[in-house]
């Protein structure tokens, strides 16, 4: 075990896992990340806490994931390095490390443009291929990117993001190698709708034999509505939303049982494809069908061990 | 080329006005070259802000000169008399024109006419494109002479990240992902496969975050004692 956190448990076990996302507040309320604690627990084995999430400034991502720790719960701490240079990194890591978090998850973040400090100054210092890297050197070698000793042990399971659907699509499996290759335990990735895109992409990870080297839990957001799922389709950069999914949608009388059925059915394919290890459920404000949804997909009872 | 574009005239005025002798100085090298601050520039510009003054009530003389380059001693020479008889000196070049204009000023304040943009080039008739970071340590041989740097929203080393779409940077549909040209590059070059190797994290210092930098040429420099009276070419 690298890290002894239950989500490698589960993954190593070899057990399909669900994860699922609790946006911190903006605010500082620590009762709401308790609350979606609460409603996420019964259906999943690790929750990530996501960190400025579209660059929209929130309680920090190490809070939550010690409050959702205090809870008993395992959380996934995510790192952007939109905001941090390498020595603020390498510091949350040790805190991170030193109050229990036991899973990272690495990401580039959205560019503050999106967000509501559009002035602000990125940083950028290294990119999320090289967080990989930083954090296996911290783990394995316990040394700080400069070379210098860590005292301490540094049990952490890292995880990355992969989108497959961002261009140059041919690219994209090179670039999760690269991940691999950095030090990736697990991938998690952006939100799947065109199953058979992903079926290809995971095609070409089986080809390159990606998916023994790494546990991939395919993303899925479940829609609440037809504007939704048009601002995702017209709006999101590197997400694809067939044009069919808005469609049945804008057809339907029961348009948020109709968003669950479309998900069901994403998850009912997703697990059949090989080297797909778990899904990845991103509701943002929306975590009470996240339980609806494990349920009816027959994904309970969690968390698996 | 630096490119720079000329700060609204509002903002130039606020600058100036409280001055009675002003000296609008062009520069006639890059920001020439992109319309902001040349001499042909810095002539139009005297003349609003004359009009500017006489419309305010205000008693100015605005005169306007330009040189070569605001960022070499020798071409100042023939306009210092001038900008020590002004109140206030609004440079049109670059912002190591006016910082260098400054240097040599006296107690004649240096005022900025534009705003210095970023290191680019022409792409077509009046649009200009940043293309690079003056950041050192380049690594253009290992990305298809494409800048990551420069050119990636996020700088990334190892893109492109997860936000490109048909070939556009997630935060405009109008920037290009320099990520995906890299690749198509590096694939028309037969090179795809250097792109397969994690880059490490860049050494910044050699950047705008290692402090202020400076380049001396020793050969230049060191053989023989500087000349009594030059001025020092140093602290850009």
């Amino acid at each position: 075990m690298k890290s002894g956190s239950n989500l490698e448990k589960v993954l190593e076990g070899g057990h399909f896992a669900v994860t699922a996302e609790v946006g911190p507040p903006k605010g500082t309320s620590a009762s709401v990340v308790q609350k979606k604690g609460d409603i996420l627990k019964s259906c999943c084995d690790a929750l990530n806490v996501t960190d400025n999430q579209t660059a929209i400034v929130r309680m920090s991502s190490l809070s939550g994931c010690v409050i959702l720790k205090g809870m008993g719960l395992d959380p996934v701490m995510q790192m952007v390095v939109r905001d941090r240079n390498r020595i603020a990194i390498q510091s949350d890591i040790l805190g991170a490390v030193a109050l229990g978090i036991r899973n990272v998850l690495c990401l580039s973040g959205d560019h503050q443009k999106f967000g509501n400090h559009p002035t602000a100054k990125n940083v950028y210092d290294i990119d999320s291929i090289q967080l990989v890297k930083t954090l296996k050197t911290m783990r394995d070698e316990k040394k700080f990117l400069c070379g210098e000793n860590i005292s301490g042990e540094v049990p952490l399971f890292i995880g990355a993001v992969e989108n497959p659907f961002a261009d140059p699509f041919e690219f994209r499996v090179i670039r999760l190698g690269k991940k691999v290759q950095a030090g990736a335990d697990f991938i998690q990735t952006q939100a799947v709708y065109d199953v058979d895109k992903f079926a290809g992409w995971m095609k070409m990870v089986r080809d390159r034999g990606l998916d023994k080297q790494v546990h991939i839990l395919a993303g899925v957001i479940p829609i609440k509505s037809v504007g939704m799922a048009r601002y995702m389709r017209d709006n999101v950069s590197g997400v694809s939303v067939p044009d069919e999914i808005v469609t049945r949608l804008e057809d339907a009388k029961d348009v948020r049982e109709e968003g669950v059925k479309i998900t069901l059915e994403i998850i009912d394919r997703l697990k059949d494809i090989d080297g797909i290890h778990g899904v990845h459920v991103m509701a943002v404000a929306w975590e009470d069908i996240v339980p609806v949804i494990a349920e009816r997909a027959g994904l309970l009872p969690r968390p698996i061990l | 080329m630096i490119v720079g574009t000329q700060k609204p005239l509002e903002e130039i005025w606020d600058m100036i006005k409280g001055f009675r002798k002003v000296l609008v100085l062009g520069c006639n090298t890059c920001v020439a070259i992109c319309h902001a601050g040349g001499g042909k520039e810095a002539e139009i510009l005297a003349s609003l802000l004359r009009m500017k003054a006489s419309l305010s009530g205000v008693e100015t003389t605005v005169r306007h000169a330009a040189i070569e380059r605001q960022c070499e001693s020798e071409f100042f020479e023939p306009v210092m008399d001038e900008v020590r008889a002004s109140d206030v000196v609004l440079s049109l070049a670059c912002g190591v024109g006016v910082n260098f204009l400054a240097d040599r000023a006296g107690d004649v304040p240096a005022f900025p006419g534009i705003d210095t943009e970023f290191f680019g080039a022409v792409e077509k008739a009046g649009i200009f494109k940043e293309l690079c970071a003056g950041c050192g340590g380049c690594i253009l041989h290992l990305t298809g002479g494409i800048c990551p740097v420069a050119r990636c929203s996020k700088s990334i080393m190892n893109g492109p990240c997860g936000g490109t779409s048909d070939g556009k940077c997630e935060i405009s549909r109008d920037v290009d992902c320099a990520w995906y040209l890299i690749v198509d590059r590096m694939k028309k070059l037969g090179t795809l496969e250097k792109l397969f190797e994690i880059q490490p994290p860049k050494d910044w210092s050699t950047g705008l975050y290692g402090g202020p930098r400076k380049v001396v040429l020793e050969h230049i420099t060191a053989p023989e004692p500087p000349e009594k009276g030059k001025e020092s070419q140093g602290g850009m």
